[in-house]
């Protein structure tokens, strides 16, 4: 059994309008999502297809109004099972600095496991540890308000990893940053997956991040609508573009040329994939 | 000359350890209806520079001038230079306040001191212009998407009817059929009004599709300022300045470099694609007819595949 698991996921809320009549609205309507542990997973969809709410029931911010979610096998709905769920599945939000509240990066790494518990011996080990591995150790001593976005996007991340958790969901984390964060601050999501085996699930609107993901899962309306490798989903051009979605521009210009006649695979990733097929067409 | 900026450095926390120099001796001119990118690194300068254009910030050396009169004279109008430049910050609808979003974009002119009556003119021709269907006029802002409230912070600035908009990441956020919509407004409003454009982006293909001036601060400076390909050219110099150029004309340094006679400055997919043809000895499409109404009028199928 995956380390996140859902059936039948649903979230219903009431929204209430101006002349007091209640609409109800469906943010998830029936996801069945199974993601086995150590897997590297992106998920797509635009503003309102249901992403974020999604991720918020992984590490139970919501509690779904049908179906069920299961994070390391603990049911969400249980709130006894609460903090074991967060310490399990550490989430990481769009901007840095709504997330960080030490005044030094030291104490704000140390904020989750102390909640945690963790004796104070540990938590040192702890933050010099998750300090490490997202390479932010030599600013430790630093206020975060002098670091860049992506710095402080990894800081943020350091808090989560402090936590040791066995999955992390990361909603847009590299929105306002700008190239060289968002470099950074991917690289270190792909140290984590790979070198401590942490499951990641990764949100985004920018298609070029999710090329090395183990499997993409488009959303739209509530709904899981497309799945499989980044390979499948952005062969299928057209029917991304049907969900306001978008491809990596190489793989638009591969796709360009493949409609005016040249022989090229579908699905081409990064830009040396096009320029090594194109140099085999012209032998 | 619309904008001028002469020799301006601005200095934070001048004389204390803290000092740094955000801006470093800038000299620039901006001409009336250029769409002008501006890029950087988080931190170089360039949200300091543009709130240089409207007189938020004061020049601690240096002179800015605004249609030849210097906006920090002794009588200069302040006031109306900031409706005739108009900013539109990141996250501009954190800033809607009011409780229905017709009110919410009258705002500003009214606070122009034009009648409610002319500000609601204002208010209904700006909402068109950022393609906002009518329907939604009279609802709460915040019953919005976040396309859609963005739309109206955009609005509420456009209402003043200023000659140069400047817009900090429009687009952070925003799916990708979102990113297009709002961008293609933009490009509307410049074609169709001859506002001057400033627009603050991270993505270098939204830049390279969309302005035809591109300024890059780093340290406080402008090491670069050119049309998209010149700048793109430097890409290796702008890599070290934390930027890039857009993904296709990585292609094309690979393809020149693996001996194809390609044009190495194409920075758009439909650039790229047909220099890639013609090196394939093939024929080129014929270029789709541009279409120059704004996005919100479109099929939303036909949304065409670019960048």
């Amino acid at each position: 059994m995956g380390i996140v698991r859902a059936e039948g996921l649903k979230h219903e809320y009431t929204k209430y309008r101006e002349d007091e009549s209640e609409v109800k609205v469906h943010a998830l309507n029936g996801v069945d999502l199974d993601v086995k542990e150590g897997e590297f997973i992106a998920i797509l969809g635009h503003n309102g297809s249901g992403k974020s709410t999604l991720a918020k029931h992984i590490n139970a911010l919501l509690i779904p109004t049908e179906g069920t979610i299961w994070i390391d096998e603990i049911d969400t709905k249980g709130e006894e099972d609460l903090w074991k769920v967060r310490q399990r599945a550490g989430m990481v939000f769009q901007n840095p600095d709504n997330q960080i509240i030490g005044t030094v990066v030291d104490e704000d790494v140390a904020f989750g496991p102390e909640n945690l518990g963790v004796p104070t011996e540990k938590i040192v080990k702890r933050v010099e540890e998750a300090l490490t591995k997202v390479g932010m150790l030599k600013h430790r001593d630093k206020s975060p308000n002098r670091l860049s976005g992506g710095q402080k996007q990894r800081v943020a991340i350091a808090g989560v990893v402090a936590m040791r958790p066995r999955c992390i969901v990361l909603d847009e984390p590299t929105a306002m940053l700008d190239p060289t964060g968002r470099k950074d601050v991917l690289r270190t999501v792909h140290e984590l997956n790979k070198k401590e085996g942490v499951t990641v699930i990764l949100i985004t609107h920018y298609m070029e991040e999710v090329v090395d993901a183990d499997k993409v899962f488009v959303m739209d309306k509530g709904r899981i609508v497309m799945e499989g490798t980044p390979r499948e989903v952005f062969s299928r051009v057209e029917e991304v573009k049907g969900y306001r979605m978008d491809v990596p521009q190489v793989t638009e210009l591969a796709w360009e040329l493949r409609k005016a006649g040249l022989d090229l695979p579908a699905g081409i990733l990064k830009p040396e994939e096009l320029v090594d097929a194109l140099a085999a067409l012209k032998q | 000359m619309q904008l001028e900026l002469k020799d301006v450095s601005f200095t934070y926390n001048p004389g204390m350890i803290y000092e740094v120099k955000a801006l470093d001796h800038v000299n620039l001119a901006i001409e009336k209806g250029q769409f002008i990118g501006v890029i950087g690194h988080t931190g170089s300068g360039k949200s300091t520079l543009i709130q240089h254009f409207n007189a938020l910030m004061k020049p601690t050396e240096g002179q800015i001038l605004y249609e030849g009169e210097d906006i920090w004279g002794d009588k200069y109008d302040q006031k109306t230079l900031r409706t005739q430049v108009g900013l539109v910050f990141q996250y501009p609808e954190h800033q809607l306040f009011e409780t229905d979003v017709i009110t919410d974009v009258m705002f500003g002119p009214k606070n122009q001191g034009l009648s409610l009556e002319e500000a609601k003119v204002r208010a209904l021709r700006a909402l068109v212009q950022v393609g906002l269907p009518e329907q939604y006029y009279n609802s709460s802002p915040f019953e919005l998407s976040g396309g859609q409230k963005r739309r109206v912070a955009i609005a509420g600035v456009l209402a003043m009817d200023p000659q140069v908009l400047i817009l900090d990441e429009p687009t952070a956020g925003l799916d990708p059929a979102g990113r297009d919509e709002i961008l293609d407004q933009i490009s509307f409003l410049h074609k169709e009004r001859g506002i001057t454009i400033i627009l603050v982006s991270h993505s270098m293909e939204d830049v390279a599709r969309y302005a035809d001036r591109l300024i890059v601060v780093n340290d406080g400076k402008i090491p670069f300022d050119g049309t998209p390909k010149e700048v793109f050219s430097h890409y290796k110099e702008l890599e070290a300045m934390g930027l890039a150029a857009p993904q296709v004309t990585y292609c094309m340094h690979g393809l020149q470099e693996r001996g194809f006679d390609v044009d190495v400055t194409a920075d758009t997919v439909e650039e790229a694609r047909d220099s890639i043809l013609k090196a394939f000895g093939r024929s080129v499409p014929a270029p789709e007819k541009e279409d120059n109404r704004p996005a919100g009028r479109r099929e939303k199928s036909g949304r065409k595949g670019r960048r």
